[in-house]
């Protein structure tokens, strides 16, 4: 494999982001197969995927934009908006919303004083629904961030945002 | 030996966080692999397989062991730079209600990856990929740890356990939606584009990842396979109770006492899952009917609580068995607004790839709204009945819309007071 050299087309990325993309390259038999993770790294990286990053990335992986684009905004854990520093899932599949997942919802949008799909003022949230995390035995659930929360009550959620 | 009726989850303990390889080792983990290797040809593990009566876990319920066979294995030259041959497990666990291989993968990864190891050899396949969904943060860490873990120990890598079998396993970790599980979509989505799923034939194990024969199992269906090899065929077959073979893991979630999931024999009855393990209804609260296997699946009624929990059986009740882990209706739920929740799913998680789906699904979800608001005709009902055999199997291009239709179908059927309740303004009572 070429080392990648510092070409003006991926300008957007840093050094850092430029590397681990090229390591995942080495897993598949395509270059575009890494177009997914190669959008998560940067976001991993700066919270959400710019215009400028998208097009970098594409450049990395002899794609389009476009083709790149088609595929970011096909994933729904692809932001191609700036979101909060932690972002808070809750889930609205069918346990967690037979369980009281509305008044979570409720309660978190009240809280943040964000509607659903909002950043908070400060920055520090953003409040995304999702699809069923897995773990219905102990509805309703959120996902903060990376974590995984459990039998959540309007106690949880006060807790969680820490006031 | 000890007495084994519970494989898949003898190494989740309260006491152990999750199994490190010793751990795994210490109760019999890779002797199958061992086996295999030293003993059997790949192609006799693909009969053991095929014997054991295994079936998919993942909710459709194919024969493993008959998928393995035909992939086509007489070009075993490997004179190119990648790979003649892959397995990918689907790890994309995202059906509501199902919440079973996020808790293999978590507490004992490893049975999981000496699964994948087995299979690849099976069909000798040169790499595989586990496709695990996005939002699985630490299934995606223990199993990463796993993988070198494995790889130090000689189980994966070149010449695995000093043999001519090379294997390499990839953590893909995705980045959401539920059309990814279904196989020809996944392995668009592992290929970097975007998830719609192919037109079948050719099926993956003939033309699947790159074009290559590419075999997709779910990750439950993989962790038996390490225990066929290690305890035999005859064995796997007597852990179940009756026509299907080995045991299964089972949840109810819902308004029961105990919501949870346990390993049982396959064919076991639903009423012991439901009364005995999940310890039955909340206090208040009456059992009205249950999605047995996920989302995608037929209601059925508490009359049907003495079929058996088997693939045969639930599909002879009018169901499916699917991923096994049941949603539970109680008396206070209103049916017609869990398939509203069920269908605002299927609808937002619709690819947009075929017609009947992309706009069969929100007319769905519109003409569900409607009735609930009060604004609903009873020719509305024919309406939904008719969108239920236009989206069925045979006219969509996956099985996505027809497991939409699934719970839309048996409710008009079982449900159909609580839908004309509507129409005459007798509004249910909210449920909480």
């Amino acid at each position: 494999m070429k080392e990648p050299s510092e070409k003006p087309k991926f300008e957007g990325l840093s050094t850092e982001e430029i590397q681990e993309i090229n390591a995942e390259i080495a897993h598949y038999e395509d270059k575009s197969a890494v177009s997914i993770e190669a959008l998560k790294i940067v976001q991993k990286h700066r919270g959400w995927v710019s215009d400028d990053c998208l097009i970098a990335a594409a450049g990395i992986l002899d794609m389009s934009p476009a083709q790149l684009e088609a595929v970011a905004t096909f994933y729904n854990l692809i932001y191609r908006q700036p979101v909060g520093k932690t972002v808070i899932h809750y889930c609205n599949s069918v346990t967690c919303w037979m369980l009281g997942a509305e008044k979570v919802r409720e309660h978190l949008c009240r809280e943040l004083n964000v509607k659903l799909g909002e950043m908070s003022e400060d920055g520090a949230y953003t409040l995304l629904p999702i699809v069923c995390l897995g773990a219905c035995d102990h509805a309703p659930v959120l996902m903060v961030g990376d974590e995984l929360r459990l039998d959540v009550t309007e106690d949880t959620v006060s807790e969680i945002l820490g006031r | 030996m000890e007495k084994m009726d519970k494989p898949l989850t003898k190494n989740i303990r309260p006491d152990l966080a999750f199994a490190t390889v010793a751990d795994y080792e210490s109760t019999g983990g890779y002797q199958g692999l061992r086996k295999a290797i030293r003993e059997l040809q790949p192609k006799e593990v693909q009969q053991w397989v095929k014997d054991s009566g295994l079936r998919g876990r993942g909710g459709a319920g194919f024969s493993t062991g008959l998928k393995w066979s035909l992939v086509p294995m007489s070009d075993s030259a490997n004179d190119s730079p990648h790979p003649n041959r892959y397995v990918i497990v689907n790890a994309d666990e995202m059906e509501p209600g199902t919440f079973k291989d996020r808790l293999l993968m978590e507490k004992d990864p490893h049975q999981l990856i000496e699964g994948i190891i087995l299979t690849a050899y099976a069909i000798q396949a040169g790499a595989a990929y586990i496709f695990l969904r996005g939002e699985y943060h630490l299934a995606a860490q223990r199993l990463d740890n796993a993988l070198l873990e494995a790889q130090s120990k000689g189980y994966l890598g070149e010449h695995i356990l000093n043999s001519e079998f090379n294997l390499k396993i990839y953590l893909h970790t995705s980045a959401g939606r539920y059309i990814c599980g279904e196989e020809t979509a996944l392995i668009n989505a592992l290929e970097g584009k975007r998830a719609n799923p192919r037109a079948k034939p050719p099926h993956p194990v003939v033309s699947g990842l790159w074009g290559k024969p590419t075999v997709v199992n779910n990750v439950e269906t993989l962790c038996n396979v390490p225990h066929i090899l290690n305890y035999g065929v005859q064995w796997f077959k007597e852990l179940a109770l009756g026509a299907d073979t080995g045991t299964k893991l089972f949840g109810a979630s819902g308004r029961v006492k105990r919501p949870g999931l346990w390993e049982l024999p396959m064919g076991i009855p639903i009423r012991e899952i439901i009364e005995e393990h999940a310890g039955g209804m909340q206090d208040g609260y009456k059992l009205r009917g249950f999605l047995p296997g996920g989302a995608s699946t037929d209601f059925l009624l508490p009359e049907h609580l003495d079929v058996a929990a088997d693939f045969e059986a639930v599909a002879q009740a009018g169901s499916r068995l699917g991923t096994g882990t049941m949603v539970i209706l109680d008396d206070q739920t209103c049916p017609v607004q869990m398939v509203l929740n069920l269908e605002e799913f299927f609808a937002q998680e619709s690819c947009g790839w075929c017609t009947p789906c992309r706009d069969g699904l929100p007319w769905t979800v519109t003409l569900l709204r409607d009735i609930i608001n009060g604004r609903g005709r009873i020719e509305d009902l024919d309406i939904l009945a008719g969108l239920v055999r236009m989206m069925g199997p045979g006219n969509t291009f996956c099985a996505l819309a027809p497991g939409a239709m699934e719970p839309l179908q048996s409710a008009l059927k079982y449900f159909r007071e609580d839908f004309e309740r509507y129409m005459v303004g007798n509004k249910l009572l909210e449920a909480d």
